[in-house]
């Protein structure tokens, strides 16, 4: 079925894309926090209109927790702990922002060509937001592997189930209960990483896995 | 007759694209001045800066050569040119098949490349700053703008502005991806090609700071006064790009009538007036980048677009 | 009666010169040759026009020489009439432009017994109907230029260059004998007819199609057999550079064209996908390496890669829509693809003619210590203007119309159902997009350090303008280029029998369109008037002339530039070629070439200067070419000794050589 309706779904699915992009680009991690504010905000938007869409109230209370998890309280609190651990506040890239992104650009024609052949009986419109889903998914993995800031890896950590909600919610039918577990272990493994990030700092003086990684151990 | 017709509402639409350039200008730099809590200048300074500077003479450094001088009239010539060939308030103007969007780009990359000639050309170090910089610019901006010709030639089925206009204002035309994206493209290599912030400061002649202005540096009089006004044209076709594609209501389609004609004139300086002041609001927000971020800036709309190009060749209904 | 006309005045080439070779060193011998070579040229480009566009029946013919079972076929089709045109054009004019540079030339007797031979092989290259005419004169087009190429051994490293050429030509010239022996099958069929009838199996068909990426690319100057066509085409005297830049790489071309297009059949979709990206990476390397360029001369060789790799690009597309079947763009394509060939010879040529009168006028190729010619030298500078906004794609001139059309072509290709073409030609897209803008850069440096700002040496201040002739002949490629701009339909619609004969259809007719624009699929969709783009720019910018000085003032006066109250008296405190490309360099060089920067300065209280020096890798010759070499030697000096073995030694390899064939006779079943 083509109309407005869908074509919002799928603009706020592509936009969620490019603000994963947008997310490679930053190098201050103020700037990153934000966006990754914006990130859950999109998110808590598609995941409403997939509610309006699909009739499916319960998805209404998966947007709100985005929304007031993810883009209010887990941006704010990291706010905090970069605050009063003094973690310094540029992103150190391990590859530079261009060929960052060219890889980023592969990882969508690699998503799309997988998710299209996957999926080839289903509704073209599902199978594209599925391929975005992917997309999100793989840029989040991205980000954790060309960043060195640990609080980066986070944002990338969230991205990454930021785009599996998407997926959920496209393909119709993901139940309540499912979310809600799926939320408080993020919540859970949000409040852990954050008492580690403290310990390491505390210890280490430190966030900077290059640095950490020279306490690592004996090397033989 | 008819014919008669259709050559005097072109004639009309390159003298009012003229005559709008530098209000344009001026209404930026009000806002601007408005949300830095100052006065600012009359709205009708940028005219008043014109003919003053048409008035002067022309002081030319020693061994500036005769292409020094012919470049002010190629410059103006060429973004003129190409101004008057982008719909304004009618689509379908007589001579609007003349060339498509892929000639309009051309054509301001040969007045780039000009003006780039007149900064190598007296001999001194602020221009060769001016033209090295402007060209690693283009490099950039331009095939990201050609990427982004790509996406709306694809989406439309045509590379005549007429024609994708009236494809935007048609129903057929659903909210896609690729065509967002290539607005965020387009916005972004807008702000590049017009040395705006962030990528370029208008209004400062310091040589950290400064990428048009240090090419221009040397002219003076009537020849700087061409220049600006050839500027000022390129703002005001990528404004009217970014009306006519992406907020095409209230245009007039080929042929109408003389109220279709009104109406379309007055949405038209509507859309001057809101792209005026979001341009002026977005540069007050933002600071000025270093010069070798720029790559990264258009990097990313270079990506952008080849991203929205990619979307529409793999799924047609993307 | 057109074929035997031609065959003749080739024929008249090589008498000329055995009267070079016995002329000796006077001025008379030089203008005798090269004004008969301007006139065979010339008659030529009037067999080779008239047959074009006279939509007669291909001729042919056959001439009792060379093999005795075989004889030599020559044929004259839609093709060859095109080529011939391009290659005789570019000819006359470099016999006109000789006509006047020659007489600058030192070593006449090393350069014009050459010279009628290198116009006679590649005229007969592109005439060639059979395999073994082919070869014989595509080799002889490489060695008569490969003896210019070294006509100046003494100066710089052009014996390094001469060698380089030798080796890739042989190379080359290695694959395309392959070539043709996979085409002509095991019965031998070596002439073109035979082979057309023919068509290889599909894996045979894969490896003709490599070997002739090998040989006729390499001669053309793709990436990565592109590197001796920087070191060569600056070492030959000027006019030989346009001939081997502007007209042999089209030679090249056509020898793609004419085995892959013409004699292989029916193309499989995956082919287009080797040829465009190898076209598309040839592209952007080449302006990439012509911006870090500092000599003239390498930097429009380097830049004819970027060219090369354009016409590529269309010939690429050609194959996929005629892989699919879409006979319509691939007319478009095909007809992109051979309109830049054309337009890259009269612009590159005339670019070559310009920095010949350059080297003539100051006895520099090197940028550096050029500048503010445009004072001294106001004609040159101004052709060598045109020339460089017409290679910048800059409408109304010839390169933008060719560009145009591959974009074009590129725009119809989501049609295409293959998906790695899907992803394949957008980003071919992009990479051409972006080497033209990269193209313009390159040129607004090359045009700039040299003709413009000031003097740097004493040879720029002192430089003459050059003689009439010379002149003339750069005046009439400008021309050209601005005719084909502004009136392109005439080039398409010349084009139209060779793209009928290869692709199946041809392009709407341009003739009839209004106003004389060009349409390439339909006017809905696209159309563009040079005619109206030039008449619009030159009434505008006259009447805003006009208007401004009659209206407002026309008052002008001198004074010195803008200093910032710091006179600086040296020339040398202007942008150089080096720090004109640093943004660029060090935007894309720090990934491509490991461009890297070093500032030596002297500790406080040392009088010496601070020196920056800026290292530029050239990684494809050290990760390709570099071990390849070094291999060779190694093999080599191992295999050296074999020269000092003793006489017993050598009898026990007869021996053992003797004991293994008595073997391999035992055990062969």
């Amino acid at each position: 079925m083509r109309g407005l309706v869908f074509d919002i779904a799928h603009m706020l699915a592509g936009g969620l894309v490019l603000v994963s992009f947008m997310q490679l680009y930053q190098d201050r991690l103020y700037a990153l926090l934000n966006i990754f504010a914006l990130h859950a905000l999109v998110l808590a938007l598609s995941v409403a209109w997939q509610a309006y869409i699909q009739d499916a109230p319960h998805l209404y209370v998966t947007a709100v927790i985005a929304l007031v998890f993810k883009a209010i309280v887990i941006p704010v609190v990291l706010h905090r702990i970069i605050v009063r651990l003094g973690i310094h506040r540029e992103i150190e890239q391990v590859v530079r922002v261009g060929p960052t992104m060219l890889l980023g650009m592969g990882l969508v024609a690699l998503s799309m060509v997988v998710m299209l052949r996957v999926t080839a009986e289903a509704d073209p419109l599902a199978r594209e937001d599925l391929a975005f889903a992917l997309c999100v998914v793989l840029l989040g993995l991205l980000m954790m592997v060309t960043r060195r800031n640990a609080v980066s890896q986070v944002v990338g950590f969230m991205s990454i189930e930021n785009g599996l909600v998407l997926a959920a919610t496209g393909a119709k039918g993901m139940p309540l209960v499912v979310e809600i577990s799926i939320a408080f272990s993020i919540l859970i493994a949000f409040i852990v990483i954050g008492i580690f990030l403290f310990r390491i700092r505390e210890r280490f003086d430190t966030v900077d896995i290059q640095a950490l990684d020279r306490f690592r151990g004996e090397r033989s | 007759m008819a014919v008669m017709l259709d050559l005097a509402v072109q004639g009309a639409q390159m003298i009012v694209v003229l005559l709008l350039a530098p209000l344009l200008t001026g209404i930026g730099r009000k806002v601007r001045a408005r949300l830095l809590r100052r006065r600012g200048p009359p709205l009708i300074q940028p005219y008043r800066d014109l003919i003053r500077l048409l008035r002067k003479e022309v002081v030319l450094a020693e061994n500036a050569s005769w292409l020094f001088r012919v470049i002010p009239y190629l410059v103006f010539a060429a973004t003129w040119v190409a101004a008057a060939l982008v719909p304004t308030f009618q689509s379908g103007l007589l001579f609007s098949w003349s060339a498509d969007l892929i000639a309009i780009i051309a054509l301001l990359g040969s007045a780039r490349f000009f003006l780039a000639l007149a900064g190598l050309d007296v001999g001194t170090s602020f221009g060769g700053i001016g033209s090295s910089r402007e060209v690693m610019i283009a490099s950039l901006a331009e095939p990201a703008m050609l990427m982004v010709v790509f996406t709306l030639a694809l989406i439309a089925g045509s590379t005549q502005l007429s024609t994708v206009a009236a494809f935007m204002t048609s129903s057929d035309v659903g909210l896609r991806v690729s065509l967002g994206l290539a607005l965020f493209a387009l916005i972004m290599v807008a702000i590049a090609e017009n040395a705006r912030i962030p990528v370029d400061n208008p209004a400062t002649h310091l040589e950290l700071t400064m990428v048009h202005e240090a090419m221009v540096l040397e002219y003076s009089g009537r020849h700087l006064a061409l220049i600006e006004l050839a500027s000022q044209l390129k703002l005001l076709l990528y404004v009217s790009l970014i009306g006519c594609v992406f907020v095409p209501w209230g245009m007039a389609p080929a042929g109408a009538g003389a109220q279709a004609l009104a109406i379309g004139l007055a949405a038209y300086l509507g859309k001057l007036a809101l792209g005026a002041f979001l341009l002026a609001l977005f540069e007050t927000a933002i600071a000025k980048m270093r010069v070798f971020r720029v790559p990264e800036f258009l990097g990313a709309a270079l990506m952008l677009g080849l991203l929205a190009t990619l979307l529409l060749f793999v799924s047609r209904s993307l | 009666m057109t074929l035997t006309l031609a065959l003749s005045s080739i024929a008249v080439l090589p008498v000329v010169s055995l009267l070079a070779i016995f002329g000796g060193r006077s001025l008379a011998t030089t203008r005798i040759v090269y004004g008969t070579s301007l006139a065979v040229s010339l008659a030529l480009l009037a067999l080779a026009t008239t047959h074009l566009l006279g939509t007669g029946p291909s001729l042919s013919t056959m001439l009792p020489l060379g093999l005795p079972w075989l004889g030599a076929h020559f044929r004259i089709d839609a093709l060859g009439a095109f080529f011939l045109v391009v290659v005789d054009l570019g000819a006359a004019a470099a016999s006109l432009f000789a006509l006047g540079y020659g007489s600058h030339e030192q070593a006449p007797q090393r350069v014009l017994p050459f010279y009628p031979l290198f116009l006679a092989g590649m005229n007969l290259v592109v005439l060639a109907d059979d395999a073994f005419t082919f070869l014989i004169s595509w080799e002889f087009m490489s060695l008569t230029s490969w003896a210019l190429v070294i006509a100046h051994h003494r100066a710089g490293d052009n014996l390094h260059a001469g060698y380089v050429y030798l080796v890739m030509a042989t190379f080359g010239t290695l694959a395309l004998l392959l070539t043709f022996g996979l085409l002509a099958g095991p019965d031998g069929g070596y002439g073109f007819a035979q082979m057309r009838a023919e068509p290889p199996s599909p894996g045979l068909a894969a490896m003709v199609l490599i070997l002739t990426l090998v040989g006729a690319g390499s001669k053309a100057g793709l990436v990565p057999l592109h590197v001796w066509l920087p070191l060569a085409h600056p070492a030959a005297p000027s006019h030989v550079s346009a001939l081997m830049s502007g007209v042999m790489t089209k030679v090249a071309v056509y020898g793609f064209v004419r085995i892959v297009l013409d004699l292989l059949g029916p193309p499989a979709w995956w082919w287009s996908v080797v040829v465009l990206a190898l076209a598309g990476i040839t592209c952007v390397m080449g302006v990439l390496y012509a911006l870090m360029q500092h000599d003239l001369k390498r930097l429009l060789a380097y830049h004819t890669v970027e060219n090369i790799g354009i016409i590529f690009i269309g010939l690429g597309l050609a194959l996929a829509f005629k892989a699919y079947g879409m006979t319509a763009a691939a007319a478009l394509a095909l007809t992109a693809g051979l309109l830049h060939a054309f337009n890259h010879s009269i612009f590159k040529s005339l670019l070559f003619f310009g920095s010949g009168a350059v080297l003539t006028a100051t006895g520099e190729r090197d940028m550096e210590h050029l500048g503010g010619l445009i004072h001294r030298m106001p004609q040159t500078a101004f052709v060598f203007l045109v020339g460089c906004a017409a290679i910048s794609a800059l409408p109304p001139l010839n390169g933008f119309v060719s560009e145009w059309l591959t974009f074009q072509a590129i725009l119809l290709s989501p049609a295409l159902p293959s998906w790695g073409l899907k992803f394949l030609v957008p980003a071919v897209g992009a990479l051409l997009a972006m080497s033209a803008a990269l193209a313009a850069a390159c040129f607004v440096k090359a045009f700039g350090v040299t003709f413009l700002g000031r003097a740097r040496t004493l040879a720029a201040e002192r430089a003459q303008e050059t003689d009439s002739i010379s002149r003339a002949a750069m005046i009439v490629l400008a021309a050209l280029c601005l005719i084909a701009g502004v009136v392109p339909g005439l080039f398409i619609d010349a084009l139209a029998p060779v793209v009928e004969g290869l692709a199946g259809e041809r392009m709407p007719v341009q003739r009839g369109v209004e106003w004389l624009s060009i349409v390439p699929i339909a006017e809905s969709r696209s159309s563009y008037n040079g005619l109206l783009v030039f008449v619009f720019m030159v009434l505008s910018g006259s009447l805003a002339a006009f208007a401004i000085h009659r209206l407002a003032s026309d008052q002008l006066r001198r004074a010195p530039p803008w200093d910032c109250g710091y006179p600086d008296p040296s020339p040398r405190t202007q942008y150089t070629a080096g720090s004109f490309a640093q943004p660029i360099r060090r935007v894309f060089g720090t990934m491509v070439f490991a461009a890297s920067e070093r500032t030596d300065m002297p500790p406080p209280g040392d009088q010496r200067p601070a020196r920056l020096v800026v290292v530029v890798r050239d990684l494809i010759w050290e990760g390709v070419y570099a071990p390849v070499a070094a291999g060779v030697w190694t093999l080599s000096e191992r295999l050296n000794r074999l020269q000092f073995l003793t006489i017993r030694q050598y009898l026990s390899l007869v021996f053992c050589a003797l004991i293994t064939l008595l073997l391999v006779l035992a055990i062969w079943p």
